[in-house]
């Protein structure tokens, strides 16, 4: 087994789901300047994949290794250096944008509130940022929980259907942001069904059962 | 001794142990409680004080002590589960829990049998029945717990780490109960200066007491088996031994 | 700059307060509750105070005890709801640190409620003030005490159906030698003896858990988060 000294490295991870093996030895390596892009039908594990990669999950078998370093020993540091963005945008309905984006980038690193609004202007949210996020659109809170992943300033990115809820401004705007990401020597692991346009280096991972 | 303690974590291996070790356990115990039963019940003199009613010691104090040790069999193998993540374990404690609670339950019905004649209630607040009464508890939560997760195999993680922090209460639960009151009488079977009983009573109530301790071996194994058969269905090796 | 686990720390309870305070309604129901259920005590039994006060103890620290388990249940529930729960475990602070800013503000706004409002309580139960000071120890410490116990069990119970029943369930035979204690503080308090034994093993089981239940309630976490 090579551990692959920079970057993310996924190897031979399976996962079983009760009974189902919903991952069945699944490799995979991203580099600086790379977006590994996993597409596959509903039900093959693609979330999955993203919650091992995270740390969320721990797999039956196989190891995720980060610079080398197993994730799992590393952990704390290799949650610093990443911005998660699950299905769900994830935001408390009961704070304004910019208070969720205050306390969440807040864990990861210290930030100005003028940053958080930089970061909200950027996705095209600048105009919500002192409402609660419950009255947000789907599309808004989109926008908001990518505003959050710019504003953490991780250099690996893992988002779970980015383009999801988002219109053809919005789509654009995603794209942007992963290829302005990855040129700054950024890593990006997107779950995607649909295919990616993009003006980078782009890996593929199909997953099937 | 790593290799053991390795070969030990395997399904098959455990299944194949315990499917050898249980006619052992069974008769071995058969004849420990059969000494236990007639020693008790027949042999042995009437107490001074109690008359014939304190016989049923030979089936409250084994069912109280083991339902505590298989409480804490059940917690050391969710330990040893949950840190080295070897499933084996997952299976003897949810093995053993219907056991230590029907033993509990035992320990529970037998007391207050016992406790008629004696005080003249079936029930009474006083620290050994009220501990038992919640370590019943404690086995009903964990076995609860267990059984509402849809995943097995997060019920017997959740399970798991309920027993472990179950078993560091239990030692507490006990301290808090003999503070809040006593009335049962002071241990007879171990004390500073020895046993107070004596020899014709305590040698049946040993046997006895090992004599549960086989049989909890015999249906653990009888138990494990099945928890092993169930958790690994998916793999080569239950396939086969099903065939054969 | 990377931010240190007090800074994280004292953040989220920040938001945890801000966001109990968003919404004073939820703060309002276990005390409300608490005087409910120490309603139907006198109502069940005895107007008489002298009458009341043999049960006070026992009374006062089973209605705190059943309020404190009704807000339990929503210590970890709208963050797995809303999916901010896999956000802060991936914070790059242990959860260690999550549960432990989580806990101590969910027991700012209704442990320390609860003690603030037995005062009120223990007057219409007949609690001498002489034993005020006693009883406001000993819930303080009790309440600490079960915000722990209780953040194990909503760990474990997250996202179950009929998990509140649950987590009563797990939680209250773990709480008995709280209320053992606590409850036998308050009583020798009233009689006239001296508590403070009672208090000092109250404070060593306080104590024992808030060093042990963060862990547990940590590990409890990562297993649902799986």
């Amino acid at each position: 087994m090579k551990i692959a000294t920079e970057g993310l490295a996924v190897d031979s991870v399976h996962v079983w789901r009760g009974d189902r093996h919903v991952l069945q030895g699944v490799s995979a390596e991203v580099h600086r300047g790379e977006l590994l892009h996993v597409s596959g039908p509903n039900g093959t594990g693609k979330t999955t994949l993203l919650r091992v990669v995270s740390g969320l999950l721990h797999p039956e078998q196989g190891i995720v290794t980060w610079l080398g370093q197993s994730i799992v020993s590393h952990r704390t540091d290799y949650q610093a250096a990443l911005a998660y963005a699950a299905h769900e945008p994830a935001l408390k309905g009961d704070l304004t944008a910019l208070e969720n984006l205050h306390f969440s980038v807040g864990m990861k690193r210290r930030s100005t509130l003028q940053e958080l609004r930089d970061a909200l202007e950027r996705t095209g949210v600048a105009a919500c940022a002192d409402l609660p996020a419950r009255v947000l659109s789907a599309g808004q809170r989109r926008r908001v929980s990518l505003a959050r992943v710019i504003a953490m300033r991780a250099s690996l990115w893992l988002l779970d259907e980015p383009y999801a809820n988002l219109d053809a401004a919005g789509s654009q705007l995603v794209s942007e942001l992963l290829q302005a990401h990855v040129a700054t020597g950024g890593l990006a692991l997107v779950v995607a069904h649909r295919e990616l346009a993009l003006a980078c280096t782009v890996r593929r991972l199909e997953l099937n059962s | 001794m790593w290799t053991w303690f390795y070969k030990l974590a395997s399904p098959p291996y455990v299944y194949r142990v315990a499917a050898a070790l249980m006619p052992w356990f069974l008769g071995l115990a058969a004849v420990t409680i059969g000494y236990g039963l007639i020693g008790g019940l027949v042999f042995a003199p009437p107490d001074y004080q109690q008359g014939d009613a304190f016989r049923i010691i030979y089936v409250h104090v084994p069912s109280a002590i083991l339902s505590v040790t298989v409480y804490t069999i059940m917690a050391v193998a969710s330990a040893i589960a949950l840190i080295w993540r070897i499933k084996v374990g997952h299976a003897v404690a949810a093995a053993s829990a219907p056991i230590g609670a029907s033993l509990t339950l035992l320990a529970l019905v037998t007391g207050s049998m016992w406790g008629k004649p004696m005080w003249g209630t079936y029930w009474a607040w006083d620290p050994r029945l009220t501990s038992e009464l919640i370590l019943l508890f404690l086995y009903v939560g964990v076995m609860s717990l267990r059984s509402a997760f849809e995943d097995p195999a997060r019920g017997d993680r959740a399970a798991a780490l309920l027993a472990v922090v179950g078993v560091v209460n239990v030692p507490i639960v006990h301290f808090s109960v003999v503070w809040w009151n006593s009335l049962h009488q002071g241990s007879t079977l171990v004390t500073l200066e020895g046993p107070k009983m004596q020899s014709s009573m305590l040698w049946p109530l040993l046997s006895m007491l090992l004599g549960f301790t086989l049989f909890y071996g015999a249906v653990l194994c009888i138990r494990v088996q099945g928890e092993v058969l169930q958790r690994e269905r998916q793999s080569a090796w239950v396939r086969e031994a099903i065939k054969s | 700059m990377t931010v240190s686990a007090w800074e994280a720390f004292w953040l989220l309870v920040q938001r945890e307060l801000r966001l109990s305070f968003r919404r004073p309604e939820q703060l309002l129901q276990p005390l409300v509750f608490f005087l409910i259920v120490t309603t139907l005590f006198p109502l069940g039994l005895s107007l008489q105070l002298s009458l009341l006060r043999d049960i006070a103890p026992g009374v006062l620290w089973v209605a705190a005890l059943l309020s404190a388990l009704l807000s339990l249940d929503f210590l970890f529930k709208s963050d797995a709801d809303d999916g901010t729960l896999e956000q802060l475990a991936l914070s790059g602070h242990g959860l260690t640190v999550i549960v432990a800013a989580k806990t101590l503000a969910h027991w700012l706004v209704t442990g320390l409620a609860l003690v603030l409002v037995s005062p009120i309580v223990g007057t219409a139960l007949g609690i001498p003030v002489g034993a005020f000071a006693t009883m406001l120890g000993s819930l303080a410490l009790g309440t600490l005490t079960l915000s722990w116990l209780g953040a194990v069990g909503a760990g474990l119970t997250i996202g179950l159906r009929r998990g509140n029943v649950l987590l009563s369930l797990i939680v209250l035979p773990l709480a008995m030698p709280l209320l053992i204690f606590g409850a036998g503080a308050t009583d020798r308090a009233i009689s006239g003896t001296n508590p403070a034994g009672a208090l000092y093993l109250l404070a060593a089981l306080c104590v024992f858990t808030c060093t042990l239940a963060p862990f547990a309630a940590a590990a409890a976490l990562r297993i649902t988060l799986e």
